[in-house]
């Protein structure tokens, strides 16, 4: 599990911003089938899987009150929703730490559905009175459709973001001293 | 080691859950006024700027979707449209009359300019919106600096019509928070305005139903006229609009006579359980730009009220 360092903490409040205002002042008002991308716990499952539980916990509470700040939104209510996402995404990885390509996609649909499941469960418990109409199912799940779509390439620009800051992972050094003939049997000879 | 590592992750993940629960009951037990939506009305002061810069930076990516999707939606209208232009010619001849029942229906809703410049519009830009089906509501550029009060009346218009879309619910210095009535919050005292195309068969047209109109989370586009009776006879196609507030106690949020929406279907017609289904005109999760009505006229009563 990386540690949290300064460079890390630092580079996380920065993607944690950025997310959030391009998330409210861009994302929210382009409509696709009638709903819109969530980038949000997108970016806090990515986190959870680069840095770990803790971390993508942390991380999911910053980002859910920068949601709940810009938006004049009932505080607390996004955080406990997205600490479960980076929990999620970083236990995930300490796990199984699962190698295959499509983890973000497929781990991005579950934290999109955590995500937006939670929230109208929560908004439930709080005495919301909503039915649970058709409209709102389909919501749900286009959200996590579009969602799905956007994860690799979201999961690929947080990586890249936060790599500088991520301690040398041990299976990266690996493959790069194979790569550089350093294990390679090739070398032997 | 090992046990001290599990028992740090659980420490951390259990005091985030408890920072968040303690903040959800705070903000709720607390008043508009209290220390945590003092802070979050300070934050939104200093993000604000950011967000504007941001929302105007982010906006030839927005408009490019918009385009893509407005594509696609120019092309589904494609067929409904001809079929519609087709009916048009032929109530042509017939609608003659029209041009005078418009002007008479224009300034009974008050359409034209002079009604909404009696209000003091103060115009501002979108520059935040909620992303979840559960908060109907979007951050404007314009503050208390600009005028801005709280629980003035918004409008707003899309490229096909213009209505009614929220009040002012937080104000800071440069931003406010406006709540759309797409928003289960969000309650409007209406009055229905009948279709003068759709009368067959005949109806009283002296009586105008009223009702409060509100919304169900999870139907962003369908709003609710309820506490109608059975004897109101309303139409799928009738207009919406609000019906201000005559009432020497209280005071009306909303003036009279702003387009609202249209009734697109009466379930249980004629029972005291009718449910008048209406659309608003204006297609909220679009808008770029608002108009916030500063100034009361008449104390948003409608005429003939007893004073």
């Amino acid at each position: 599990m990386p540690a949290l360092t300064p460079p890390l903490a630092l580079r996380l409040l920065v993607l944690g911003l950025v997310v959030v205002l391009v998330q409210v002042s861009a994302i929210s008002q382009i409509t696709i089938a009638g709903t819109n991308a969530d980038l949000t716990p997108l970016a806090v499952m990515a986190v959870g899987l680069l840095c770990g539980s803790v971390t993508g916990a942390t991380f999911g509470f910053v980002a859910g009150l920068f949601v709940d700040m810009a938006l004049l939104q009932t505080l607390g209510l996004s955080s406990l929703v997205y600490i479960m996402c980076g929990y999620g995404a970083g236990r995930l990885r300490e796990l199984r730490d699962p190698q295959a390509g499509a983890t973000p996609l497929v781990v991005g649909a579950l934290a999109t559905a955590v995500a937006t499941i939670g929230f109208s469960i929560m908004n439930f418990l709080l005495g919301v009175d909503a039915p649970v109409s058709f409209l709102l199912l389909r919501q749900i799940i286009t959200t996590i459709l579009v969602n799905t779509l956007i994860a690799l390439p979201l999961y690929a620009a947080v990586r890249r973001w936060l790599l500088p800051a991520l301690p040398d992972d041990p299976r990266r050094r690996r493959r790069r001293a194979y790569t550089t003939g350093g294990l390679s049997p090739l070398s032997r000879a | 080691m090992y046990d001290k590592t599990v028992r740090r992750r659980r420490a951390v993940l259990a005091l985030l859950v408890v920072s968040s629960l303690i903040l959800l009951t705070a903000y709720f037990g607390e008043s508009a006024g209290g220390g945590l939506h003092a802070v979050q009305r300070g934050v939104l002061e200093v993000v604000s700027p950011i967000q504007e810069g941001a929302s105007r930076a982010l906006k030839p990516f927005r408009d490019f979707f918009g385009w893509a999707g407005d594509t696609i939606h120019a092309k589904g209208k494609v067929k409904d449209l001809t079929k519609q232009r087709n009916q048009l010619y032929r109530e042509l001849t017939a609608e003659r009359g029209a041009t005078q029942e418009n002007a008479r229906l224009r300034g009974l809703l008050q359409l034209d300019g002079n009604g909404v410049a009696a209000f003091k519009p103060i115009s501002a830009r979108v520059i935040g919106s909620s992303p979840t089906l559960w908060y109907a509501t979007v951050v404007i550029d314009k503050g208390s600096s600009a005028g801005i009060r709280k629980d003035m009346p918004v409008i707003a218009a899309d490229q096909d019509n213009g209505g009614l879309i929220g009040k002012v619910t937080n104000v800071t210095g440069d931003a406010a928070q406006v709540t759309l009535i797409t928003d289960h919050t969000i309650s409007v005292p209406s009055r229905v305005v009948a279709d003068p195309h759709n009368n067959k068969p005949p109806r009283n047209t002296a009586q105008s139903p009223t009702g409060v109109l509100q919304t169900e989370v999870g139907k962003p586009n369908d709003l609710v006229l309820q506490y109608t009776t059975r004897n109101d006879d309303i139409r799928p196609g009738d207009s919406i609009v609000s019906s201000g507030i005559c009432s020497a106690r209280l005071q009306g949020v909303y003036p009279p006579d702003l387009p609202i929406g249209k009734v697109t279907g009466v379930e249980d017609a004629g029972t005291d359980d009718q449910k008048v289904n209406v659309r608003p005109l204006v297609n909220v999760r679009r808008i770029q730009f608002v108009q916030v009505l500063s100034k009361r006229v008449n104390d948003n009563k409608p005429s003939g009220c007893l004073r």
